[in-house]
């Protein structure tokens, strides 16, 4: 069945979409990520312009993130004192994040920037979470091995703590703050939520239990998805809202069942997948930069 | 002086009036819908003449349909320290967003290069206004022509009107899915051994209809409250889904 989509303005298959948004829910719910990352690249990849792609993509995030967090909230599994000082150095990233990618459109190049940030944040932390991951197995695999345990780093020498009480955490506010701050900037310039780079972050950097990093993180990317949602579709008019809807129906049923499968399986389980499928994308991206395309010319519409 | 002004205005004017075009068109608007899968359009139309059908000149007939011009960058890539990216680029003031040219006969027989450069008929004709700072601009329209006839929004179509009896023609059009909305310019063109003897354009409104209208205009008019209005339906449907999941388990 196709569908025109008015601001797109193209026709496409509305299964196609509806499949694309419960594949990006699945992972959703499982891993914590929006989904932005993997679901902008689809996008493009059917025809949808890349504006326009890359903007609603943030809508449908806040849908299929909604529809996890509440199955996140029902566990207890959200440290909401935590997502909110991510969230607060996030939009203020967003807001960054938006100046600098219209400085660098003014600039040109644009396209090369984001592809580039697309391999390296997904290239580095993907290999980082897979080594991690592998090892952690292996540490689990050996009966009567003994757990590593968590080091006190730079991370705990700084001022202004507070108390994390859900993630039985006792650290400044600093490093969150500046965390949501990179995910804003990060966010705004890749068109993503921001998960697959806050995820690791808080894992590794904040030292925050596996289990209540994924709704925590769902907590914050709402927010800052619907801001940036908001920002694009006051500036550009490039949400377009019938693709938003065919992508959310397949997401938020997604996300159902991702967060369903995501419980039964063991945390380093949970990481090696997400890792192996960061890496395939920036594996992807990076080609598409190596190889010479069949196609060397491309369009663009032209200023008036 | 005066006689050769006069001459000259001739000149320019259609060789002759002795055959017209007399058209119909099977839609007089097209109107973009929430189903919209592209659209046909049939061109049909006769030859009125009041002197017997001329023998020792051929007749050709051209019909195009032109979507609304639109500016367009042409960018090519280039390899850069291992990586291929975006190098050069040709800014085009106008080209049309679509554009289809049907002949009766193969273009060199139905149309003069002269008369093609007049009234501006295939597609390299039609798009205006070349700009940038690289020399071989010819290959950047080209690749304009062909990037935009793989996604069907360019078409040639030699032979695909057919003429009956030096008479009667008719033509069917594709209109993609992908339309962009607007004013499309149809235009017929009658022909003799080359030489345009006729011309007769019309015009067919491209717009979207009903709930796509209004979305398209509430979005550009009114965007806040279309964002939030995404942002509802968004909130909306994760929570629905989650309620009804829950129902479902219990």
């Amino acid at each position: 069945m196709q569908v025109y989509l008015p601001i797109a303005e193209i026709s496409v298959n509305a299964f196609l979409l509806l499949g694309i948004g419960g594949l990006v829910g699945i992972l959703s719910g499982m891993f914590g990520v929006g989904g932005g990352f993997l679901i902008t690249p689809l996008l493009f990849f059917i025809g949808i312009p890349p504006a326009v792609a890359v903007a609603t993509s943030t809508n449908q995030v806040v849908a299929s993130s909604f529809s996890a967090l509440l199955a996140h909230l029902k566990r207890k599994t959200v440290d909401m004192k935590m997502g909110t000082v991510l969230l607060v150095g996030g939009l203020a990233g967003s807001a960054l994040g938006v100046l600098l990618f219209n400085f660098l459109r003014s600039l040109g190049q644009v396209d090369l920037l984001v592809q580039l940030c697309y391999v390296l944040f997904l290239g580095v932390i993907g290999a980082l979470m897979f080594v991690e991951s592998l090892n952690a197995i292996r540490r689990a695999n050996r009966p009567g091995a003994r757990v590593v345990r968590r080091k006190h780093n730079w991370v705990h020498n700084l001022p202004f703590k507070m108390k994390f009480r859900v993630s039985g955490l006792y650290i400044s506010v600093v490093p969150p703050l500046l965390v949501g701050v990179l995910v804003g900037v990060l966010a705004a310039i890749m068109g993503v939520g921001g998960g697959f780079i806050m995820v690791p972050a808080m894992i590794y950097l904040l030292g925050m239990p596996t289990k209540v990093v994924i709704g925590t993180s769902l907590f914050q990317i709402i927010f800052v998805a619907g801001f940036t949602t908001v920002l694009h579709a006051t500036t550009n008019h490039t949400v377009d809202v019938v693709l938003a809807l065919l992508l959310l129906i397949g997401g938020v049923v997604g996300a159902q069942f991702g967060t369903r499968w995501g419980v039964r399986m063991k945390a380093e389980q949970l990481r090696i997948l997400l890792a192996t499928l960061v890496l395939g994308v920036c594996i992807k991206l990076a080609i598409d930069l190596l190889i010479q395309p069949t196609e060397l010319y491309s369009l663009t519409a032209g200023a008036l | 002086m005066i006689r050769l002004i006069m001459f000259m205005i001739l000149l320019a004017l259609p060789a002759s009036a002795d055959e017209e075009i007399v058209l119909g068109l099977s839609h007089d608007q097209v109107a973009i819908t929430a189903t919209f899968e592209g659209s046909n359009i049939l061109v049909f139309g006769a030859v009125r003449r009041e002197t017997p059908i001329p023998d020792k000149s051929e007749l050709g007939v051209i019909v195009t349909i032109a979507g609304p011009d639109m500016p367009v960058d042409i960018w090519r890539k280039d390899r850069r320290a291992g990586i291929w990216i975006n190098t050069d680029e040709v800014e085009v003031d106008a080209a049309p967003s679509f554009y289809a040219v049907a002949t009766s006969a193969p273009m060199r027989d139905v149309l003069h290069h002269v008369e093609d450069l007049q009234y501006r008929i295939t597609a390299p004709r039609k798009i205006r206004a070349i700009g940038g700072q690289v020399s071989d601009s010819v290959a950047f329209m080209n690749a304009l022509i062909r990037i935009r006839t793989d996604e069907g929004l360019y078409q040639r179509l030699e032979g695909a009107v057919d003429l009956e009896q030096d008479t009667l023609f008719r033509t069917a059009i594709t209109l993609p899915a992908n339309l962009t909305e607007g004013i499309y310019e149809a235009r017929i063109f009658l022909t003799r051994n080359g030489r345009v003897i006729d011309e007769y354009i019309t015009e067919i409104p491209v717009q979207k209809v009903g709930l796509e209208r209004w979305l398209y205009n509430l979005a550009h008019n009114q965007s806040l409250i279309y964002a939030l209005m995404s942002l509802a339906i968004a909130v909306g449907a994760g929570w629905g889904a989650s309620a009804v999941f829950g129902m479902i388990r219990r």
